[in-house]
């Protein structure tokens, strides 16, 4: 790539992300391939076995073997990453805690799928919204450019002294992952010196300094401080993201914020929406628009740590919210995001509406429709004048 | 690296530290510092050796899980009660049933 400014290739999400983990060269990756990830795994694997990447790659039997090797890794003072999706997701879990609050700057690429059951490998969110509670920074990205994007950024943010917390960065199965996009990339050098060297901190393999990893803490007691530790980090990292971001723009002419508003200055009734269907919402705000309707979006990117505030200051002005989850929280009173942005709108006067969509479970389709529908509904309770019921709204569901 | 040269880890007034001030992640930044941990505390029978029946064998020194057999020339010569947390292993697998695990006489 050396010696052109721009590359634009037609990849899919995963080859974009295979790309970047080839640019960051990391000194380690332990992982297994699950669908809809595998595509990422085996090409990662290939540039191993060609040799066009240093890293020395960890075949495991399971994804519980994959994050306790990361673990393990990165304790070692190693650069390190892994890969996963769904039930390998979900096979992590307890892990996934553990690589947190020992604060090991794992990134992790995770390709959302459906959780079983009943079983499914298709596309929803259901699987890192479940996760978003381990104590790791969960970026979601819209396309193959994001996934590609958010990998890179994802190195620099776990990194950072004032956070040092595993960043895992999403992107939608099949969608993003299997189906084919454009992607501009970087030259190899320009990745290498914005991600910079690796700083191990207190590693295990500096036998000058011996270490204990990972202490039992249930005699004496300092759990509770080391938990509120780990918060402060989520709190310092709202910063950091930023500067990243601003860094990358600089590189790339390419900006993120910790969330992105859509025609939203002057909106009356807006959705928040994650991933892929971010861009299919967008096309219906446009369509709205044109016919004199104050429609507006946000697309959630920084979903851990939460930029409560942010969602505050972009949504107060409007009349209605609806909040769009490709996940769901069976008995709260909506989904994931939903639940978020109605805590964050409590304290704004006027207080919007905010109400609760779930779509796509499974990877049921969304159409431009189901989301005109959605807009129509909060419409009408615009137009109502009232408080209309927080029940969920289910777009592209079989009634019966 | 013996214990005397290594660095010591502070933590005296680790009972006042609020969250900045531990590290990362909970690291222990001093290895082999177990020592300073003392178990005695724990123990509810001690063990007590009768000296004229041991052999020498020194299973009780092999078996005993928190190093705390003293062996004097080649013999068990008494417990380290610092450490010891009286789970009774040397007493069990003494051949010479020289270990005798009691309530201990405090005065």
């Amino acid at each position: 790539m050396a010696g052109q400014d721009v590359t634009t290739l037609a990849v899919t999400g995963n080859e974009a992300v295979a790309e970047a983990m080839r640019q960051i060269n990391p000194d380690v990756v332990c992982a297994y391939p699950i669908t809809p990830q595998t595509e990422v795994v085996q090409l990662f694997a290939q540039m191993v076995a060609d040799g066009t990447v240093d890293t020395e790659f960890v075949t495991v039997e399971s994804e519980h073997s994959a994050m306790s090797a990361a673990i393990g890794s990165a304790a070692g003072g190693a650069r390190t990453m892994t890969a996963t999706s769904s039930q390998g997701f979900a096979l992590m879990w307890e892990l996934l805690y553990v690589a947190a609050s020992y604060r090991l700057p794992i990134v992790m690429t995770t390709v959302n799928r459906a959780l079983s059951g009943p079983i499914n490998i298709h596309c929803d969110h259901s699987d890192t919204m479940g996760g978003r509670d381990t104590g790791w920074i969960q970026l979601y990205g819209e396309n193959h450019q994001q996934a590609y994007d958010n990998c890179l950024q994802s190195v620099r943010i776990a990194e950072h002294m004032d956070v040092r917390t595993p960043t895992m960065h999403m992107y939608d199965g099949y969608v993003i992952s299997g189906a084919i996009g454009p992607l501009v990339i970087l030259e190899d050098e320009k990745v290498r010196d914005f991600i910079g060297p690796y700083r191990a901190v207190n590693s295990m393999l500096d036998i000058k300094n011996p270490v204990t990893v990972g202490p039992f803490d249930g005699l004496h007691g300092w759990y509770f401080e080391h938990k509120v530790a780990q918060n402060r980090a989520m709190d310092r990292a709202f910063d950091v993201i930023a500067d990243v971001a601003d860094e990358y723009a600089e590189l790339t002419g390419r900006h993120y914020g910790l969330l992105e508003p859509y025609r939203l200055d002057d909106a009356e009734i807006a959705i928040v929406v994650v991933g892929s269907t971010a861009g299919t919402t967008r096309m219906v705000v446009d369509k709205l628009r044109a016919r004199g309707v104050k429609a507006g979006m946000v697309r959630v990117r920084v979903f851990r740590p939460f930029p409560h505030a942010a969602y505050a200051k972009a949504l107060e002005h409007v009349k209605v919210v609806g909040v769009m989850d490709r996940a769901d929280s069976f008995g709260a009173q909506g989904g994931p995001i939903f639940l978020e942005i109605r805590a964050a709108l409590y304290d704004s006067d006027p207080r919007p509406q905010v109400l609760p969509f779930i779509y796509g479970l499974g990877g049921r389709d969304i159409f431009p429709d189901n989301i005109e529908q959605a807009f129509a509904a909060l419409e009408d309770a615009a137009s109502s004048g009232k408080r209309v019921s927080t029940a969920r709204r289910y777009l592209n569901l079989r009634e019966d | 690296m013996s214990a005397t040269e290594r660095p010591r880890w502070d933590v005296d007034d680790i009972d006042t530290w609020g969250p900045e001030k531990h590290q990362l992640g909970a690291t222990i930044p001093c290895a082999g510092n177990s020592e300073e941990f003392e178990t005695g505390g724990w123990r509810s029978l001690t063990p007590y050796i009768d000296q004229a029946a041991c052999t020498g064998c020194m299973l009780c020194y092999f078996y005993c899980p928190d190093a705390s057999i003293i062996i004097e020339n080649g013999k068990a010569a008494g417990i380290d009660l610092k450490h010891c947390k009286g789970c009774g292993i040397c007493a069990k697998e003494c051949p010479e049933r020289a270990i005798a695990m009691k309530t201990e006489d405090k005065e």
